[in-house]
């Protein structure tokens, strides 16, 4: 299930963006507004809804300022042996300037330290193949290894088609080095972006001690495609996204973008442990 | 063994993994006996397509998850095609618990498109429950067996299938997406799916060069002489984990996982 393709009829921002000082829309509530009433945050000035970030973007708003360390920077797919799939890593990887979807590291939030990852949907629609797979094993492992929380952003379409079932493998990958962490009593905190669906979702975006979720994000595990084909009915407006998990009890909080750096600082601290 | 057998082109191998060709019931009672099915997630419901229990394998009580399509039009309309729900998902859960605290091994067998796709499953947390049963199979200290016996769809698979061992039948398959949903994704269009299962390598002989899958379970004899094969070769490997220090077949089990 967990595609890629589900979400692909949603145009992302770079293609609704027009050029500077012109209008954009909002995806998530269609309001028409000058770019420039985005703000720095890129938050929609009517709904609330987030824009889509990079990660460099992301980290410039979360981390404090230049902190960030980055943690296995050139790791990118050495045999990309898939039809066509190796010219569409190297687009991306030309677009974003990223080797793949994920950026992972070290930074310091409001002074505290910890192990960040940033997963970025410019790149691929963030789908989850071995690199993203591996960086994002490797923070939790360096979290177990320097007894540092780990701070995650997910942001994905799903798995990666082209890379099959070692697509699916990270799940489990993933899943066993964030056991080990988790029985280590580390602290894993969850940000939920939009589009956080698919594979991610039905891995580590669901295992975290706390689960926040940005406005309106959209978070599922089917496509909404797939979904109405198979149950034959119109899904609601706000079907899969952040207020209704938190209905049905799978997100803690929903923060907003400007309150997001002094949430993720709170919430670290309250969750330091007493040395023993 | 293929003196007079042509290999199966994977489309085939596809086609065959769906037919009916042997029921979770019918699994479970060639191999076990003394079976005794629980129901139930504790929560709010249970998922018929999941049939979950305790059983005795020879002299060894273990813990058997199963997805089942059904055989009767009936069966596979309350068990939609094998698609379970976060009921079922967490049912597994359930059992993986008590295997936990009993000590008893764990098998699980495997036939199923995906985790099913509906309104519901989604509003229930449908990636919740597979994420839990993933973690949750990372954490147990007790031997896992997961064997594919038909499809082995996506997340709806892997679910069952952090395992220990996975083992598949020879004409099963093992994919992150159906050979149809990956042809409309790549390709946007559907009907390209022999040549998308020709790519995927999704059958298990592909699957065991790659290390995804430990065993492939021959299938050119008679159901019986299958099912007495399986029964050994689980016998001997339970026997095998169960003499592993908890502690060390966890980690082999999360160094299995490690290498992908």
């Amino acid at each position: 299930m967990g595609a890629v393709h589900q979400f692909k009829n949603e145009p992302s921002d770079a293609a609704k963006k027009v050029p500077d000082g012109l209008f954009v829309d909002c995806p998530y509530c269609h309001t028409h507004f000058y770019e420039k009433q985005l703000g720095p945050n890129k938050v929609c000035p009517n709904c609330g809804y987030g824009f889509r970030l990079t990660a460099q973007e992301r980290l410039e708003q979360i981390v404090d300022k230049d902190s960030f360390r980055e943690m296995d920077a050139d790791l990118s797919l050495q045999n990309p042996d898939f039809p066509g799939y190796a010219e569409k890593l190297h687009k991306a990887q030309h677009d974003t300037h990223l080797r793949d979807a994920v950026v992972t590291g070290t930074a310091k939030v409001k002074g505290q330290t910890v192990a960040i990852g940033v997963m970025d949907s410019h790149f691929v629609m963030g789908s989850l193949g071995t690199i993203v797979g591996e960086k994002i094993t490797r923070l939790f492992e360096r979290g177990l290894q320097d007894k540092l929380p780990v701070v995650l952003f997910t942001a994905s379409g799903g798995a990666r088609m082209q890379e099959g079932i070692q697509s699916l493998m990270q799940m489990a990958k993933i899943s066993g080095a964030l056991a080990q962490f988790q029985e280590a009593g580390l602290f894993y905190l969850v940000v939920l972006t939009d589009p956080t669906t698919g594979g991610v979702t039905a891995s580590f975006a669901m295992d975290g001690d706390v689960t926040l979720a940005e406005p309106h994000a959209l978070i599922g595990f089917a496509g909404r495609r797939v979904i109405e084909q198979t149950v034959h009915e119109k899904l609601p407006a706000d079907f899969q996204r952040a207020e209704s998990l938190m209905e049905q009890g799978f997100v803690d909080a929903i923060v907003k973008r400007d309150e997001l750096a002094d949430t993720i600082g709170r919430l670290l601290k309250l969750h330091q442990k007493s040395e023993v | 063994m293929s003196l007079f057998k042509r290999d199966l082109d994977p489309a085939e191998v596809v086609a065959k993994s769906r037919e009916d060709r042997y029921s979770a019931n019918y699994i479970i009672q060639s191999l076990f006996t003394d079976f005794f099915e629980m129901h139930g997630d504790r929560l709010n419901g249970d998922d018929p397509s999941i049939i979950a229990g305790v059983a005795m394998l020879n002299e060894q009580p273990v813990t058997v998850i199963a997805i089942d399509k059904g055989v009767t039009l009936d069966e596979k309309m309350a068990k939609r095609n094998g698609s379970p729900t976060p009921n079922g998902y967490r049912k597994a859960q359930r059992m993986m618990e008590q295997a936990e605290k009993f000590r008893r091994p764990i098998i699980t067998f495997i036939n199923t498109p995906g985790a099913y796709p509906g309104k519901e499953a989604e509003e229930n947390g449908q990636g919740e429950a597979i994420a839990q049963s993933i973690l949750k199979s990372m954490k147990l200290t007790v031997p896992v067996i997961a064997i594919i016996y038909g499809e082995g769809g996506s997340g709806g698979a892997l679910a069952l299938a952090t395992a220990d061992e996975v083992w598949m039948l020879e004409n099963a398959t093992y994919s992150v997406l159906s050979p149809e949903g990956f042809a409309s994704i790549l390709w946007k269009d559907g009907k390209r799916s022999d040549e998308a299962a020709r790519l995927m390598g999704l059958t298990a002989n592909e699957l065991a060069d790659e290390g995804i899958v430990d065993y492939v379970i021959p299938e050119g004899w008679t159901k019986r002489r299958l099912m007495r094969l399986m029964q050994l070769k689980l016998e001997q490997t339970i026997e095998r984990l169960m003499k592993l220090d908890p502690q060390e077949l966890l980690s082999r089990r999360r160094q299995r996982f490690r290498k992908f």
